[in-house]
């Protein structure tokens, strides 16, 4: 488990690094699902099955396939690789590097004074929704207007 | 099965999210911006869900699944914002929307 | 019947405030009737009221209507005080106007600011009313400001034209000098003494002061700089003559019969100071003169109708400023009713001539108007001859008091009375040459216009004749007030001199026949002489007063004030301006609508954040 941990890391790592140098937004677009699924592997691993779970359909599907139309819809693509090739310029890319560097290392040392272990106990779907209808029923019902209001809000603004 | 360490975990996240940053500040084309901005709200999902699992708690999980539903209502909202903006402008250059300067 | 005294300024104020709330909306019926018939309820209350007071024998009476503040041990209040002092200026203020008021329902009958004017005057008259009838200094103030605010407002009633405007403010502005001088009259008076009822404070400076102290004498003059600001005294008298820009009524009752004989009334009311301050007595007695003489000079060159009465206003208050400078209270303040009588019926006339012949104002191109205007010619007749002092008017007795007062006073007195002698004279040349000019001789143009006269405009005319005529034998009851400091023995002065005071305005009317009415001697030759043209020119320019007090005092300010347009105070806050509008720029830079470079920004700011919180 411990390998599969590390394994999906890399994935997920190698693939998000992926998606911000990819130049062709389809191809960016299917590097981030797998950098998604990569997470939802970790999540597994992590004893979360749900989070993992949803973070498949949820995150990988349906965001995504959100994304997919939208594409689709702007019909980008192929033809709009060199558009973001001449985008792309190598100054452009030195100071968020730096700052995404800086704060990179800030994080990692504040990281690394940290020396304990993941418990790796699976908190099932049980737990979870026990939370969900107990303590926090209020900020579901919070996060279900929210989702309403994004449903009213995206259909009024995409509207010609 | 050796343990994983609860940094380890952390770094994870934090790279990605560094990644999310890099990503929005250096795009120009909106849907990337979007698209680093899934990435950074994903990393910081990641971060719950490694704290959860350091403590053996569920309440990480609970606020990973707000986080979902926050990326989901973000992107239907910012999608819409996109084709909109498309249809007005017929660009997706963020440096050329510029109407709102002062 | 005496504690209703506070119905006196309450009946115009009321006026006022329905003509003012109505704006305009009511009938010129209602208006006349609110006008006019608030002003005659208080003169009604004042006539039962000086009746009772009268017969009760009493030496005052003084009511609280409420107290107006209350700061420690300094309470004024809407205190009303009646003596027979405060009785004749309350009987004048109300009955004259009255008569003036129901005058101008006809005179303004076209005039579209019908309510405007109307609101105006009541509010002048509850004003002058709260003045003399104060009993302290304050509210005597209050009155003394408002009745300037009414002057004001006027003047510039008709304010289309801006030369009116220009008059109004230069009363406004002249008088204010006077009243300056007199708030820190009041000032220095509550420092010195801690109070500022009158009576308390004669009392005080009469107990405290010695005769000819310092206190006592800066106290004087300051409140001399009052009076003669108001009343339009020499230095400050250049106001007067412009005022005439307004309605002739307002003439009538504010530049003549009322508000200008406020300086005399509070003279006379403060007299125990005056009395203590025998060199600031006697510089008031020298002022009146040198007004008197320089006015009356200058009223013989006016073509202007109103201008000619305007300086004759002046000088017959520097008549009143005589007689209160020799201690002649009484006689001053008689002189004071007389005047009010005989000039408010001049300019009545004048009003009348002026309205009859389409706002006509110049005399010489009047002439010949006996027969076309006969109630102005007999208001001018009979108002001329109580001006010039002709034997048995009303204006003989008074004056003739007052010169016998100058008379009878040690040193300068025999000067001071030449002097009034002299402008007696004067007094019969400019009043006649006014009537044989617009009444007499050949009529020069408007041949056709006839007198307008009803039975308001006329009816006052001939009350104000009857009494311009016998107001010469109404006892005024003052010596309760005055009987302080006057000597009362009769003045005994040989026949001679009377003689002297009938002859000289005589005299005067004959020379203003013999140049106007005979034409047996002509200005126009007169004239020829360089010397003569010269000295009419000063003359006419009233000494060059006007010209002077704009080098000395207009043309550096106006100067200065040119030099400061910028504002040097406002600069500095100008720089604050300039530099938050420079940093808004600078900040507003920031705003360019770049989402990659809020965003870089955003994170920046994080990062910085971090680091501080790594390093801490």
């Amino acid at each position: 488990m411990t390998i599969l941990f590390y394994l999906a890391s890399a994935i997920a790592i190698i693939s998000t690094l992926c998606v911000i140098l990819q130049t062709n937004i389809v191809h960016a677009l299917i590097y981030l699902i797998l950098s998604l699924l990569a997470v939802a592997v970790i999540f597994y691993v992590l004893g979360a099955p749900f989070a993992a779970v949803l973070e498949a359909i949820v995150y990988a599907g349906a965001i995504m396939v959100l994304f997919l139309f939208v594409i689709m819809m702007l019909n980008m693509g192929q033809h709009t690789r060199d558009q973001e090739k001449s985008w792309l310029s190598a100054r452009g890319w030195i100071a968020p590097g730096v700052m995404a560097g800086l704060l990179l290392v800030q994080l990692l040392s504040v990281f690394a004074q940290i020396d304990q272990d993941l418990s790796g106990q699976r908190i099932d779907v049980m737990a979870v929704s026990g939370l969900l209808f107990g303590p926090y029923v209020l900020a579901v019902e919070l996060a279900s207007i929210l989702l309403l209001a994004g449903l009213v809000s995206a259909y009024h603004l995409a509207k010609k | 099965m050796s343990p994983i360490p609860f940094e380890h975990g952390l770094i994870v996240a934090g790279i990605l999210f560094c990644l999310g940053i890099v990503g929005v500040l250096t795009r120009r084309n909106i849907v990337f911006v979007l698209m680093s901005l899934e990435v950074m709200l994903n990393a910081c999902g990641l971060a719950f869900i490694v704290g959860a699992a350091r403590w053996g708690n569920a309440d990480g999980q609970v606020m990973f699944l707000m986080i979902l539903t926050l990326a989901a209502a973000e992107v239907a909202v910012g999608l819409g914002l996109i084709i909109q903006i498309y249809r007005r402008f017929h660009t997706v250059d963020i440096n050329v929307l510029s109407q709102m300067k002062g | 019947m005496l504690d209703l005294i506070w119905l006196l300024p309450t009946f115009p104020l009321l006026g006022f405030l329905i003509l003012v709330l109505s704006s305009g909306q009511l009938s010129k019926k209602v208006v006349a009737l609110v006008g006019a018939g608030s002003i005659g309820l208080s003169f009604l209350v004042a006539a039962l009221i000086a009746v009772e007071f009268l017969n009760s024998g009493a030496e005052f009476y003084s009511m609280t209507a409420w107290t107006w503040m209350s700061v420690g041990q300094f309470t004024p209040g809407f205190t009303f005080y009646l003596d027979g002092l405060s009785l004749v200026m309350m009987l004048i203020i109300t009955g004259v106007g009255f008569l003036i008021h129901l005058y101008s329902t006809g005179f303004m009958i076209d005039d579209p600011s019908y309510s405007r004017f109307f609101s105006y005057m009541n509010l002048f008259v509850a004003s002058m009313l709260m003045l003399v009838l104060a009993d302290n200094l304050v509210l005597l103030y209050l009155g003394w400001e408002g009745v300037g605010l009414c002057s004001y407002l006027l003047i510039g009633f008709w304010y289309d034209n801006p030369a009116n405007g220009a008059a109004a403010r230069k009363a406004f502005v002249v008088t204010r000098v006077g009243d300056t001088s007199m708030a820190l009259g009041l000032f220095l008076l509550f420092a010195q003494l801690g109070t500022l009822n009158i009576q308390d404070l004669m009392g005080a400076a009469e107990a405290n002061w010695t005769s000819g102290s310092g206190v006592a004498v800066a106290a004087a003059l300051l409140l001399l700089g009052g009076a003669v600001g108001k009343s339009a005294q020499l230095p400050l008298q250049t106001w007067l003559p412009d005022a005439m820009a307004g309605p002739t009524p307002i003439s009538a009752l504010i530049h003549a019969a009322t508000m200008v004989t406020a300086g005399v009334y509070l003279i006379a009311r403060t007299h125990i100071l005056f009395e203590l301050a025998p060199t600031v007595q006697l510089l008031v007695a020298w002022i009146g003169l040198a007004t008197l003489l320089m006015a009356g000079f200058t009223a013989m060159t006016q073509h202007d109708i109103k201008r000619i009465l305007a300086y004759s206003t002046i000088s017959q208050i520097g008549y009143m400023f005589l007689g209160l400078g020799v201690g002649a209270w009484s006689a001053s303040v008689f002189h004071l009713m007389t005047h009010a009588f005989f000039k408010a019926l001049l300019f009545l006339g004048a009003g009348t001539v002026i309205l009859s012949l389409h706002h006509e104002h110049d005399i010489f191109k009047m002439g010949g108007k006996r027969k076309q205007l006969p109630v102005a010619f007999y208001s001018f007749l009979i108002g001329s001859l109580a001006l010039a002092a002709f034997p048995f008017t009303s204006g003989f007795f008074s004056k003739d008091e007052i010169l016998l007062g100058a008379l009878a006073l040690e040193g300068p007195g025999t000067w001071l009375w030449l002097g009034g002698v002299v402008g007696a004279f004067f007094t019969g040349i400019y009043s006649f040459r006014l009537v044989f000019v617009v009444f007499f001789g050949e009529s020069q143009a408007h041949h056709d216009d006839k007198e307008v006269a009803g039975w308001n405009m006329a009816g006052p005319l001939f009350i104000l004749m009857v009494l311009s005529l016998l107001g010469g034998f109404i006892h005024i009851p003052v010596e309760s007030v005055f009987n302080h400091g006057e000597a009362h023995e009769e003045h005994h002065v040989s026949g001679l001199i009377h003689g002297i005071m009938i002859a000289v305005p005589l005299l005067g009317i004959l020379v203003a026949y013999l140049f106007y009415g005979g034409r047996q001697l002509s200005a126009d030759k007169l004239m020829a002489n360089p010397l003569a043209a010269a000295l009419h020119k000063f003359w006419f320019s009233h000494w060059g007063m006007d010209a002077l007090y704009n080098t000395l005092f207009v043309r550096p300010f106006v100067y200065l004030a040119k030099l400061n347009r910028l504002d040097i105070i406002d600069q500095c806050y100008g720089l604050v301006v300039t530099l938050s509008r420079a940093g808004h720029g600078l900040l507003a830079k920031l705003q360019n609508g770049m989402l990659g470079w809020y965003a870089a920004s955003l994170i920046f700011g994080l990062v910085l954040l971090m680091t501080l919180g790594v390093l801490l």
